[in-house]
């Protein structure tokens, strides 16, 4: 009998858009980047410099601060960029793919703690994973309590990696078997009510339902077991257990990806399979809806995607696109005084609260920033033991003590999605927790 | 609507630094984003946002706020027809003499109290809040409609400023800026802000109305202002002398404050605004838990020394400005408790206190806004137990885990 939780505090938004046939397109890109700052933690130092070749799976990148975790090229090909902003920052390393050879490490050496680790950093997979506290890539020194892997993706028009997995059984378990070695705790596998994923030995399969932000490694560990201070716990999804498995069994990393390309501007929404760091245009070629308005090419979903337009890339840990309206082209006349059943809301004083109906949302704020004005909205859509206000305000005031007290190890930017979404004082939630976990990191 | 678009873009340049007009920003700002939703997008995190802004949640306040308005404009006319011993009330009449005594109090209000916010958002650089759509319109309601027009200008600029602004505008106050400006003008003036002659309008207006004069056994105390000054158990009357059932309370054709007489407008307005989701339901039924529970433990240890101790708890309800305060004061987000838990705590003793002020002390007939202030002071504390209790559940968590 599999262990149950049912999370009653949540939203699913209907947005128009999804993706409903299960036929995958293939999509080869003309350019992929590696992009550091989709991997928090890590500060780059460049392993390759412009022209260099690479085959799938040579370093890119390292980390100053370890250098054996490394940042790999997703494909074989050309390095035909590094991409440098303000400071010398590095941006993104950009590789034209070209032929298919790809380096194959020696994984049947890979036995103990040590050597799967050392194994992990240097292919790429280790800063594939998130830890908290921090919600960063995991750490040299980490002892994770447990790990916490998911199998459902709730956010919205997020396709289902189970089904993506389904195959995968093997590398699954050799995943699991991998992992074992590096927590003395348990490994979590998060999974929709009803699912038909085998039970995996080694691992603990427990059902959520499907009411986003289950489907979040960070709640689902929230609910089963939370972090306390002093421990580390790791995160990752099902996609990246399998590839850790595959590269176990056969030494090589796979960065295949498939990817759902939806939200309402897409004239068919599909599944593609690509790789990771393809670029947007690729992807997206063809198939935007030409209505002349201007449009928002999200890698990821709505509400924790980043906005990269149709010049940018696939971002880590993305498996998802989403092209809605921009909305700035938009002259909405009294817009506070709607009636109008497309407005978006779970606010019942919206006639589109009671329509069973898709919607198709643009990027606008809908309205002014404020100071926090109403109470209790965070909490009926953050399904945690934790005060969603009161930590924010910890945040914002910068005091350390009452963060730790009120519980930010246990949370990521990602949690408070949708507490930003449904804010009526529009605060940037999400920008002001990242902010507040790199503060705290940086203090301590 | 599209010229109007293309006459605000053309006008826009003159409002922004240097342009000749610039003083006035925040003024075109705040007409522009009331006429069209801004098209700002986000530009970190998420990339969609729910429909509902600060704008749309002080809108449906003033909504629900409405019936209790117009209610209170055809009282004040009826209260004076009465008054003056009309024998006939024609409706449309003593909704436009209740009409025109608002009026000044309203524009007087709104006037102040926006001008103060468009000249603080110009100084700070902000955007205009929207808060004190909502405190303009509850001051002129919760106030006698006697108060002189100056005193409501000066107490409004009073809680604006020292209320409001100074903590940072809407959202960071401590106390209820409306119920301030009522404590102010009723411990500044208490000669003219309570008595038997404040509530109740005594001279006609544009030739509308009658003179009410109360040399002629009229009296225009409030029920629980008789109350506080009779004997046990007696029926508090009407302004001409027949008694006051609890049906009239209900209904709300009393004397009393402006727009909190009628309890039935005030649950017209609890429901929209419960069923907007805007005011929370948790301190509205805690304050009438509250009310009910101190009504009934008054009410069983009744004593004349304390004649409000007779009142039954419906009538505690019914009478005053308790319902309103329930309603409309209590559940301002920014000064209640906002946690769970605490919003219990805070209403129920918001009710326990109004009535416990009420009944037990005789210098104040009413006690609703005192307990609202009292328990504004201390929603703070309520939240720092509840908070408490979050950060032990944790600190406990980590030693057994340890």
């Amino acid at each position: 009998m599999r262990k149950t939780i049912n999370l009653r505090k949540g939203l699913n938004l209907n947005l128009r858009g999804g993706v409903e046939s299960e036929d995958v397109t293939m999509v080869t890109p003309s350019l992929v980047a590696v992009i550091p700052d989709d991997f928090p933690g890590f500060s780059p130092k460049l392993d390759v410099a412009e022209g260099d070749i690479v085959e799938a799976g040579t370093p890119l990148m390292h980390d100053k601060n370890c250098e054996s975790v490394k940042l790999v090229s997703p494909v074989a090909g050309k390095v035909s960029a590094v991409v440098r902003g303000a400071r010398r920052k590095i941006e993104r390393v950009v590789i034209a793919p070209e032929g298919n050879g790809s380096l194959v490490h020696d994984a049947a050496k890979a036995t103990s703690a040590e050597t799967v680790k050392t194994l992990l950093m240097e292919s790429g997979l280790w800063a594939m994973m998130r830890r908290r506290p921090y919600a960063i890539i995991p750490q040299a020194a980490d002892k994770p309590r447990d790990i916490f892997v998911t199998a459902m993706d709730t956010a919205p028009l997020a396709w289902d990696p189970e089904t993506l997995a389904a195959g995968k059984t093997a590398e699954i378990a050799a995943g699991v078997k991998a992992l074992k070695l590096l927590t003395s705790g348990n490994i979590y596998i998060g999974i929709k009510n009803g699912s038909q994923m085998p039970d995996i030995a080694g691992a603990e399969m427990v059902e959520f339902n499907t009411l986003h932000p289950a489907g979040n490694a960070g709640i689902q560990a929230a609910n089963i077991r939370p972090v306390n201070k002093g421990e580390v716990i790791w995160t990752l999804d099902i996609i990246t257990l399998a590839r850790i498995g595959a590269l176990m069994l056969t030494g090589k990393a796979d960065f295949e990806t498939t990817v759902a390309v939806t939200g309402s501007e897409v004239k068919t929404p599909r599944l593609i399979k690509t790789v990771d760091g393809a670029d947007m245009a690729q992807l997206t070629e063809g198939n935007i809806v030409n209505d002349g308005r201007n449009h928002r090419i999200i890698s990821g979903n709505v509400l924790t995607g980043i906005p990269v337009g149709n010049d940018g890339f696939l971002r880590f840990p993305y498996r998802q696109i989403t092209v809605i309206p921009e909305g700035d082209d938009a002259d909405e006349f009294m817009g506070w005084a709607s009636l109008s059943p497309s407005k978006m809301s779970t606010n019942r004083s919206f006639l589109g609260h009671f329509l069973n109906r898709a919607f198709s949302p643009d990027a606008r704020l809908q309205g002014g920033r404020r100071g926090m004005i109403m109470s209790g909205e965070y909490d009926k859509v953050f399904p945690m033991d934790i005060l969603p206000e009161y930590l924010i305000k910890a945040i914002m005031s910068r005091d350390i003590d009452q963060m730790e007290a009120l519980g930010i190890y246990e949370v990521a930017p990602e949690d408070f999605a949708l507490c930003e979404y449904v804010d009526p004082s529009k605060l940037e939630l999400q920008r002001i927790v990242r902010e507040g976990l790199d503060y705290l990191r940086s203090e301590i | 609507m599209k010229a109007l678009r293309n006459y605000l873009n053309r006008v826009k340049p003159n409002f922004e630094p240097g342009g000749k007009l610039h003083a006035f920003r925040s003024v075109f700002d705040g007409f522009e984003t009331f006429l069209f939703t801004p098209n700002t997008t986000s530009t970190s995190g998420v990339n969609i946002h729910d429909s509902l802004d600060s704008k749309r949640v002080m809108i449906i306040v003033v909504m629900a706020l409405m019936p209790c308005l117009f209610f209170g404009m055809y009282n004040t006319g009826y209260q004076n027809w009465l008054g003056a011993g009309a024998q006939s009330f024609p409706f449309w009449e003593i909704m436009l003499y209740g009409f025109l005594a608002i009026l000044p109090r309203i524009a007087v209000t709104y006037i102040v109290g926006l001008g103060i916010e468009f000249i603080v958002a110009q100084w700070r650089r902000e955007e205009i809040q929207e808060g004190f759509l909502v405190t303009g319109i509850l001051i002129p309601l919760i106030c006698p409609i006697e108060t002189p027009l100056w005193m409501l200008a000066v107490a409004t600029a009073f809680s604006v400023i020292f209320v409001k602004e100074v903590f940072g505008g809407t959202g960071y106050n401590v106390f209820n800026v409306a119920l301030v400006t009522r404590a102010f003008l009723f411990f500044a003036y208490p000669a003219q802000m309570s008595g038997d002659n404040v509530f109740v309008s005594t001279r006609p207006i544009l030739g509308l109305g009658y003179n009410v004069n109360y040399a002629d056994g009229i009296s225009g105390a409030t029920p629980l202002g008789q109350i506080a000054t009779s004997g046990a158990g007696e029926q508090p009357l009407n302004i001409i002398g027949d008694p006051i059932s609890t049906w009239d309370a209900f209904l709300g054709l009393i004397p009393g404050s402006f727009g909190e007489t009628s309890t039935l407008c005030i649950l017209i307005g609890a429901i929209i605004l419960l069923w907007t989701g805007i005011a929370s339901w948790r301190i509205i039924l805690s304050v009438v838990a509250g009310g009910l529970f101190m009504g009934w433990v008054a009410n069983t240890f009744q004593t004349p020394t304390y004649p409000a101790s007779f009142l039954s708890p419906l009538d505690q309800l019914l009478y005053g400005g308790f319902a309103f305060a329930a309603v409309f004061m209590a559940t301002d987000p920014v000064t209640a408790a906002r946690t769970g838990v605490g919003k219990y705590v805070y209403g129920f003793l918001v009710g326990v206190v109004a009535i416990l002020i009420r009944v037990y002390n005789n210098g104040y007939p009413e006690g609703a806004m005192l307990a609202v202030l009292l328990m504004n002071a201390l929603a703070p504390l309520i939240d720092y137990c509840v908070v408490q209790a979050n950060i032990n559940r944790r600190m406990r968590r980590t030693k057994t885990s340890a």
